[in-house]
């Protein structure tokens, strides 16, 4: 770890809205100063040149394995990300005090960024028995998912809220009707209809969703409604966000950039969960997080072996990679003006650091030196063999970005550096 | 015989049944308390005061110590004493626990005490039969009799429950013996807290005017009194708490969290004990602030007081109408 000055940044603070140009310090691996600095010699120099330099990255939404999370850390980095969750339902499910402890030693020892974990909400996933919530957060759990599976039961699902409110932990849902979406792959649309595609309404994330809030309401339980994908699942969300209550809610990048019609000639690559839906409802999710009615954007980075994605659309696996495209893709939905930039850091910083209780995730002085310089006008074209990943599968591929990440900075240490400085 | 269930206030005890705390004033439970503390004495537990009575056990639920404690009771008061056989496996619907009740009538007992797993089913009884009825813990409602020899259990050690701080903690939603014990408690000028985690409180709990607490460390603060209750083991399996381990770690009474309480502070626990799960041996076992064997020894004196009371109240009541 060196001590390192950047010069001539555009700073910006998404947690108190500062955006000014100047220089910031990093020593001992916190940030010193920021603003007009005064660096002692002997510090290495970084130009910005006028790059933005904003906190790093922060993604809660994360598939990777014990086994394979340096590699993660490398690709995460790469996307300018210094704090990864990873969800419960990768490698050995983590509904266990050791499973967790076991990958958060793997994630220290072998990733050069932050590796947290989510701990499974019930055992196996199987939405039957509740896991060790308080141990396991006692354990490093940030907070608690059923990983791709919704909670069918209602009394469950209360009897979760409750109990993990003693312990103010987070609890995330899929906002998804199981029995309602059983056997669909997609949007339900005139488009999915044509292309013969079974598909679920977007009544099937609201009936669910709808449900949890009202749960989070009896019973003071702090909710994350997991990947928003409607306009109708924003627009609970909006109405949820009147009452007083802890609910929360995430949107992945994908369902921001894409729509429906990305699946065009059964496009594998596009196949997600949830469904990527109509240009409405990207319109209306986009709309949200610029209102801050949602909280989070996800990568719901999800690597795919090849096999698992070369198969009839109906029968191939659902999920992207995300972590070394989701800057690029937010950062051109920002030249566009359909997205604010303010806004989307914040999903991406202090949002989800409040959320999870991180210190990082501000420019302020004493914080962690988790830092990202950003060129916002650097073109480039998303070509997965040039990717840091090892799996490709994502929905992408061939797309034209404007803005991407040229130095990720975790802890001090230069994890990332696209200059060669 | 009246001189034992009058209050120095000159008040006669005049109750016929045992359902409920609320169905007691604070003079009764009084009067009922200093007979028990008159029981407690080795020399007062042999006497006929009940001799020619017939007191029946009507368990509709399995339980040892319970029947076992009113037996030797209602045997030391000098009654007879019949235990109905009632397997679990013929737990009646309302229609056939009244026609053991009409049965029972006509066998012309003195005293039934009742326990069953349908909340109300004492209550149901007693507007049935002719004798007076005594609730041994009916459903998730009440175990009054229970609440009585915590009460009195305290009152031999401590003197005066009035100003105690009193945490009750562990299954409160399924706990008839905390029901009562909160209302007797708080009648008794004890400051009542409860602990537990927010699955097993039931609703709007912080209403029965006792404070909630879900973080046993921060509600054991300052308290006099610490009641454990037994977590049943089917509700420990992922339903309402995730594990037995994950129990015993947050709510379950070791050395170290009892260190936050007063100084001093008492253990209590009704029984049966899940050692390891809501209490540890080395506090359930320890003389000096267990007061786990008190409460069964005080369970003796304090149903010979109850049924003693409830039989004399009911001879006045007679002798008052020829």
């Amino acid at each position: 770890m060196s001590d390192l000055v950047f010069r001539n940044a555009r700073l910006i603070d998404p947690a108190s809205g500062y955006d000014d140009m100047g220089d910031l310090l990093v020593q001992y691996g916190k940030i010193s100063q920021f603003g007009d600095v005064d660096a002692p010699d002997n510090v290495q120099e970084i130009e910005a040149d006028g790059r933005i330099l904003s906190p790093g990255l922060i993604d809660m939404r994360v598939v990777s394995s014990e086994t394979r999370i340096d590699q993660t850390g490398n690709v995460a980095a790469a996307g300018g990300f210094t704090t990864i969750v990873i969800m419960p339902q990768t490698g050995s499910i983590l509904d266990d005090t050791s499973k967790l402890d076991y990958l958060l030693r793997k994630g220290a020892e072998g990733s050069p960024i932050n590796v947290y974990g989510a701990g499974a909400l019930t055992h196996g996933l199987l939405g039957q028995a509740m896991t060790d919530i308080g141990l396991m957060g006692d354990a490093g759990a940030l907070f608690f998912s059923n990983g791709d599976n919704p909670i069918a039961n209602s009394r469950l699902m209360r009897r979760l809220l409750s109990y993990s409110s003693a312990f103010n932990a987070l609890i995330a849902s899929r906002p998804l009707d199981p029995d309602m979406s059983a056997g669909t792959c997609a949007h339900e649309s005139d488009f999915s209809a044509r292309l013969g595609l079974p598909g679920h309404p977007p009544t099937a994330e609201r009936i669910i969703a709808e449900r949890d809030i009202a749960l989070a309401e009896l019973t003071g339980g702090r909710l994350l409604i997991d990947m928003v994908s409607s306009r109708e699942g924003a627009e609970v969300l909006r109405q949820a966000g009147r009452r007083d209550l802890e609910v929360y809610a995430s949107v992945t990048i994908n369902h921001l950039s894409l729509n429906e019609l990305d699946i065009g000639e059964y496009r594998t690559f596009a196949k997600l969960d949830p469904p990527l839906r109509e240009e409405s409802d990207r319109k209306a999710l986009l709309a949200a997080v610029n209102d801050g009615t949602i909280d989070v954007i996800v990568s719901s980075h999800d690597p795919r072996m090849a096999g698992e994605k070369r198969r009839p659309y109906t029968e191939a696996g659902a999920g992207a990679i995300g972590l070394e495209t989701l800057l690029g893709a937010g950062l051109t939905l920002v030249d566009n003006e359909e997205l604010d930039l303010m806004a989307m850091l914040r999903a991406l910083t202090c949002n989800p650091a409040e959320l999870l209780g991180l210190a990082s995730g501000k420019l302020a002085e004493g914080a962690p030196a988790d830092l990202v310089l950003i060129d916002p006008n650097a073109p480039w074209v998303v070509n997965p063999d040039h990717m840091t990943s090892r799996a490709k599968n994502t929905p992408f591929e061939g797309r034209r970005f404007i803005g991407r990440a040229d130095m990720t900075v975790c802890g001090g240490d230069i994890v990332f550096d696209r200059l060669g400085a | 015989m009246t001189s034992r269930i009058t209050h120095p206030d000159g008040y006669v005890f005049a109750k016929r049944h045992c359902l409920s705390i609320s169905d007691f004033n604070r003079v009764e439970i009084d009067t009922l308390l200093e007979l028990g503390l008159h029981y407690c004495a080795p020399q007062a537990q042999r006497c006929d005061h009940l001799k020619g009575a017939l007191l029946v056990n009507l368990f509709f639920e399995n339980s040892t110590r319970t029947q076992n404690s009113f037996e030797v009771a209602a045997k030391r008061l000098g009654a007879d004493v019949v235990n109905m056989a009632v397997g679990s496996s013929s737990v009646a619907k309302g229609e056939t626990l009244l026609d053991t009740a009409a049965t029972l009538n006509a066998m012309r007992p003195d005293v039934l005490v009742v326990r069953h797993n349908a909340s109300g089913a004492p209550a149901l009884l007693s507007q049935k039969v002719s004798c007076s009825v005594i609730n041994a813990g009916d459903g998730v409602h009440e175990h009054p009799t229970q609440a009585f020899l915590d009460a009195l259990t305290l009152k031999r050690t401590l003197g005066d429950i009035s100003g105690l701080r009193i945490a009750i903690c562990g299954d409160i939603l399924h706990s008839r013996v905390a029901r009562s014990n909160i209302i007797l408690m708080g009648l008794l000028g004890a400051e009542v807290r409860l602990i537990g985690p927010p699955t097993l409180l039931p609703a709007d709990a912080d209403r029965w005017g006792a404070e909630v607490f879900h973080d046993m460390s921060e509600g054991l603060r300052g308290c006099d009194v610490v009641m454990m209750l037994r977590l049943q083991l089917e509700r420990m399996q992922g339903a309402l708490v995730p594990s037995k381990r994950e129990y015993f770690h947050f709510y379950g009474l070791d050395r170290a969290k009892l260190d936050l309480a007063s100084p001093g502070a008492l253990v209590m626990h009704p029984g049966p004990m899940n050692r390891g799960v809501e209490i540890s041996s080395d506090v359930a076992d320890d003389p000096d602030i267990s007061l786990i064997t008190k409460q069964v020894e005080t369970g003796v004196a304090m149903r010979m007081a109850i049924i003693d009371a409830l039989y004399a109240a009911r001879q006045n009541g007679e002798a008052a109408h020829v």
